[in-house]
């Protein structure tokens, strides 16, 4: 089936992204916007927009029946999802091909399969995967937990089999807390998410968050090496690298491989990430769970591996194998990509939409700038706050370091408060150069280094 | 008697309960103490809790749930 015409299911700098994607392989592009969004970039960008509903997501972006019918009226071939939104959502993935047109991921059967957390842990044992050290499945019992925890030790975490997202979790010490949480875990489990499930997971405490990209065309898979998401706050991603520089080779070839196996284990057709958790002592890593469509950090495997990852999305959806062998793909450099959110790093991180009155972006070798601002541009308060993605690529990592706070000094954004200064503390910090961080990193970084001189560092850098 | 004005200091999208299970922090007609919660503005995802500000009486609502709402709207009246 030929693949000559696109609807983007999606807003903000992806929707920009994919467009221009889609253009640079010469297919028409279709733009779904909800009210409140008809003069974001994507829409000025895109052969054609079509409104489908209100401001609130779940009456637009979210609204299955309204993309379908927007597909349908603009008589496209195929559909983008994106990310966030319906981008994981198996019956959405199902009505794109009902309605006979091609949704741009894996089928519905792998989203669903995929993005069950109890399901994906079987598929990643059953593939030879390493999981994290933690119950068969649901545990039914206190009993039965105090039983898991002779193998794994505390701390645990009582996860909620429903959850997701950081949602539904408790952390315990030692038996005494479990005893008494366990119970209040399955009460809560039962009334947040309408399942009492619950399974039990060791706590990994110093932990880097590495994660490899894959592609599949339904038969082959290869896999465009890692990335090293460590830098987070409230379980967000606020600052990606690739490749992770300080894990072994050994390991590297380890992660991998393993990253393939499971998605050849079920045919995988698209582009995906599978996430690990990566402990730098024991060198030993462990699967989290897999995303099935593309990432906001994607660029920073693009820049080091000069695959397109969104063209190769639409050449695989159009029904070609995979353009490239395992074989062709080297990392060749570093890259660290930086996400601008407008919020205010010194204000708790509170987020404040407006106006862009001055937008003056960096330009040069080995400097990309992925967003959907312009200057005048009115950001709305109902979506999430990325701006954009500030992406810098160097021989190697201190090179990298170095062009990315030149970069970030001459960003320029004016009219909302954004979280730019945050990142050239981060860009001028010795811990950071030395890499010496993991997931819980950064909250015990912003309260220390980052109050301590309340981001003057920054500003004179 | 005066009628109070209690506006939204964010744009955002406006919610009259903690969550979607719960009662409404407050009903048509209920009286109100300053620190009383009235709503939430949900901006770029962020939760931001809206108070009364003021005591009064036999509070209206001018904004429905789940509605979007401008920086300085009036999002309900208070008798005082």
């Amino acid at each position: 089936m030929k693949l000559r015409s696109v609807l983007v299911a999606n807003r903000g700098e992806i929707a920009v992204r994919i467009i221009r994607a889609a253009k640079a392989l010469g297919i028409r592009t279709v733009q779904v916007h909800s009210a409140a969004d008809a003069d974001m970039l994507a829409v000025k960008l895109a052969d054609e927009a079509i409104e489908i509903g209100p401001p609130a997501p779940k009456k637009s972006y979210l609204n299955i029946e309204a993309v379908i019918a927007a597909a349908k009226r603009a008589n496209v071939d195929a559909v983008h999802p994106g990310y966030g939104f319906l981008s994981e959502n198996g019956d959405f993935a199902d009505a794109v091909v009902d309605a006979g047109l091609i949704f741009i991921g894996p089928s519905g059967d792998a989203i669903r399969l995929l993005g069950d957390k109890v399901a994906a842990r079987a598929v990643a044992e059953k593939a030879g995967v390493p999981t994290v050290p933690g119950s068969d499945g649901r545990i039914s019992s206190l009993a039965e937990a105090l039983k898991v925890t002779e193998r794994t030790d505390f701390p645990v975490m009582i996860k909620a089999a429903a959850g997701g997202g950081g949602r539904g979790i408790r952390i315990v010490n030692n038996a005494g807390e479990l005893e008494t949480q366990f119970p209040q875990a399955s009460a809560e489990a039962l009334a947040s998410f309408g399942d009492g499930g619950l399974y039990l997971e060791k706590v990994i405490t110093r932990a880097r968050h590495v994660e490899v990209q894959i592609l599949g065309d339904g038969e082959n898979v290869v896999h465009c090496f890692e990335r090293e998401c460590s830098l987070q706050r409230r379980r967000q991603k606020v600052w990606e690298e690739a490749p992770s520089f300080l894990l072994p080779p050994e390991v590297r070839q380890k992660l991998c491989d393993s990253a393939v196996a499971l998605a050849r284990s079920v045919g995988y057709r698209g582009a995906g990430t599978v996430e690990y958790l990566y402990d730098d002592e024991t060198g030993q890593f462990y699967f989290i769970e897999v995303n099935t469509r593309i990432q906001v950090e994607h660029p920073v495997t693009e820049m080091i591996t000069g695959i397109d990852l969104v063209e190769e999305m639409f050449r695989i959806a159009a029904g070609a194998p995979l353009s490239v062998r395992q074989a062709d793909i080297a990392v060749n450099g570093h890259a660290i990509e930086c996400r601008i959110n407008a919020e205010d790093p010194r204000r708790g991180f509170m987020p404040a939409p407006g106006r862009i009155e001055r937008l003056e972006v960096p330009e040069g070798e080995g400097i990309r700038f992925d967003t959907m601002l312009y200057e005048g541009y009115v950001i709305p308060p109902f979506y999430d706050s990325l701006l954009g993605k500030l992406i810098v690529w160097g021989e190697d990592r201190a090179a990298c370091l170095a062009r990315l706070s030149q970069a970030l000094a001459r960003l320029t954004i004016e009219g909302v408060p954004t979280t730019i200064p945050l990142h050239r503390a981060l860009a001028a910090d010795p811990q950071i150069a030395a890499g010496a961080f993991h997931t819980r990193f950064l909250e015990t970084w912003l309260e220390t280094e980052f109050a301590a001189d309340g981001g003057r560092a920054a500003e004179v850098a | 008697m005066s009628k109070h004005e209690i506006r939204s200091p964010l744009p955002g999208t406006f919610y009259r309960s903690s969550a979607p299970d719960v009662p409404p922090f407050k009903a048509d007609g209920d009286a109100v103490s300053s620190s009383d919660a009235i709503g939430l503005i949900e901006v770029m995802k962020t939760f931001q809790e809206i108070q009364a500000g003021v005591a009064g009486g036999s509070i209206r609502f001018l904004v429905d749930n789940e509605e979007p709402v401008m920086a300085g709207q009036v999002i309900a009246e208070v008798e005082q």
